[in-house]
């Protein structure tokens, strides 16, 4: 259900983003105002701010940059990269997701349980399998996996095959026999993962491709229900079907004016 | 700690990003072990490959037997293992200003000096392009002050010293000069070729141009 935050942004195109299923966490904590989110629903990117967000219990108001365009804001807030998400917290712009997770983490340590783990060593590795999931080809395997280039897809297909057993292994390690890798409760190295799990099951679909497998990777696949079932995943995490529209309504704009090369789905990832 | 740390790193006299621990290991005191790669490129160590089986790159840090990989992890558990001095700065704000430019500097600085000595014609004024906007993105994070955290040397100050021996390869084959474009980039450098774990673990520029040329062979460039 949108809330009428949703429906009067004056950013927000009115036949684009509406959909039933779609749930908007908007104002959540009266007071809160100087707590602002620049994201869009589909972006795994900015899910992960949200997440650890809603970790902590923090309200915030979230600001959906369109697909295809650039708020003012966005561009004063994060002029280097020009890209979403952007916490902007008292007026200070915080960029790159994995640090605003960090920063939630630090602020709001009293707020509820650490994200990051608290012995150094189970950060570096937290941290080293998080450079491994955003290193370059992780991102754009899923963003090719929804285009429509079928050679470049059967090479993405094999990268997700190559590294998700990598990371069905690092699970036990990290875990060590709770329900995260972060342990008890959902933790970095799950946030960095869990965002792109709306977008995997996209795929599946879209592609008949099996991702994550109950016969190669069952650990992984125990995790992800784990995830996205959490109070603060679900109403963050976009529905599969969602996705496969929006990726749809994307190309076919793309199809339909070759000039707006730019409006390309991963304007929203990032 | 009650025992005695031991600290070794896989180490490459080239390798930028092998520096920046060696740095920091220096700014803290922290006695260490650095173990040069015979031959990186043709033929890695079995203890490098163990170490790192996904990349197969130093830096790889060994503390008491257990490995770390990727340059800026590595720093951040250098810093947190070992708080004093701090490599970060206090605040949150700060610490997650710091760790942008550090990504900055890793997302643009090698591959984008890369570019340069990799292009030619068109290609090249491009990537020369790209380099000297970067290092203006840079300059411009450093401001005023003497170093990127301010007074002290710190966490960005080490995530970048280490890539400035190359900028004398990059400005032969790029036809520029760094300090025309950055004058306070390159006060900045002086300032850091003035400490002791720098001036002790920064290659010179001239062996890093030969090593740069050597690559410009393997690779069938000029």
């Amino acid at each position: 259900m949108l809330t009428s935050k949703a429906t009067s942004d004056p950013r927000l195109p009115s036949n684009i983003f509406l959909h039933s299923n779609f749930r908007e966490n908007t104002e959540r904590m009266a007071g809160d105002l100087e707590l602002k989110l620049l994201g869009s629903w589909a972006s795994p990117f900015a899910m992960r701010a949200r997440i650890a967000l809603n970790l902590k219990g923090v309200g915030y108001e979230l600001l959906k940059e369109v697909s295809g365009t650039k708020s003012e804001l966005l561009l004063k807030s994060n002029p280097v990269y020009k890209k979403i998400p952007v916490l902007i917290h008292h007026g200070k712009p915080i960029c790159e997701s994995m640090i605003i997770v960090q920063y939630i983490d630090e602020v709001w340590a009293a707020a509820g349980p650490s994200i990051l783990p608290s012995d150094p060593y189970e950060r570096a590795i937290a941290r080293f399998w998080i450079v491994y999931i955003d290193d370059k080809w992780f991102p754009s395997s899923l963003r090719t996996l929804r285009g429509l280039n079928e050679e470049a897809k059967a090479e993405a297909e094999e990268q997700l095959a190559n590294a998700l057993p990598l990371l069905e292994d690092a699970f036990p390690k990290c875990s060590k026999g709770k329900d995260f890798f972060g342990g008890e409760t959902i933790g970095y190295l799950d946030i960095a993962l869990g965002c792109y799990l709306g977008w995997i099951k996209a795929i599946e679909k879209m592609t008949g491709i099996k991702a994550l497998d109950e016969a190669k990777t069952p650990t992984l696949v125990g995790w992800a229900e784990r995830f996205c079932s959490g109070d603060a995943v679900k109403e963050v995490m976009p529905e599969a079907d969602e996705l496969i529209e929006f990726t749809k309504l994307i190309q076919a704009i793309m199809n339909a004016a070759p000039g707006r090369q730019n409006m390309h789905v991963s304007k929203n990832d990032r | 700690m009650s025992k005695k740390d031991e600290v070794v790193m896989l180490d490459f006299w080239g390798s930028p990003f092998a520096t920046r621990v060696k740095i920091a290991l220096e700014e803290k005191g922290i006695e260490f072990e650095a173990r040069e790669e015979k031959d990186l490129l043709r033929n890695k160590s079995e203890l490098l490959l163990q170490c790192n089986p996904i990349y197969k790159k130093v830096p790889v840090l060994l503390h008491n037997g257990k490995p770390l990989c990727e340059s800026l992890v590595i720093l951040s558990y250098i810093d947190e293992m070992w708080p004093s001095p701090p490599l970060l700065p206090t605040s949150p704000y700060d610490r997650s200003v710091a760790k942008f430019w550090a990504d900055f500097v890793d997302k643009k600085v090698f591959d984008g000096g890369k570019e340069i000595w990799t292009s030619k014609g068109d290609a090249l004024d491009v990537a020369k392009k790209g380099f000297e906007e970067s290092l203006r993105l840079l300059e411009g994070a450093l401001g005023e002050r003497e170093f990127f955290g301010g007074e002290k040397f710190g966490f960005v100050d080490i995530v970048l010293i280490p890539h400035t021996p190359w900028f004398h390869a990059y400005e032969q084959f790029g036809g520029f000069k760094v300090e025309d474009q950055c004058p306070k980039l390159s006060a900045w450098m002086k300032r850091c070729l003035g400490r002791e774990s720098v001036a002790k673990v920064l290659p010179d520029p001239a062996k890093v141009h030969e090593l740069i040329c050597m690559f410009r062979k393997m690779n069938g460039i000029e």
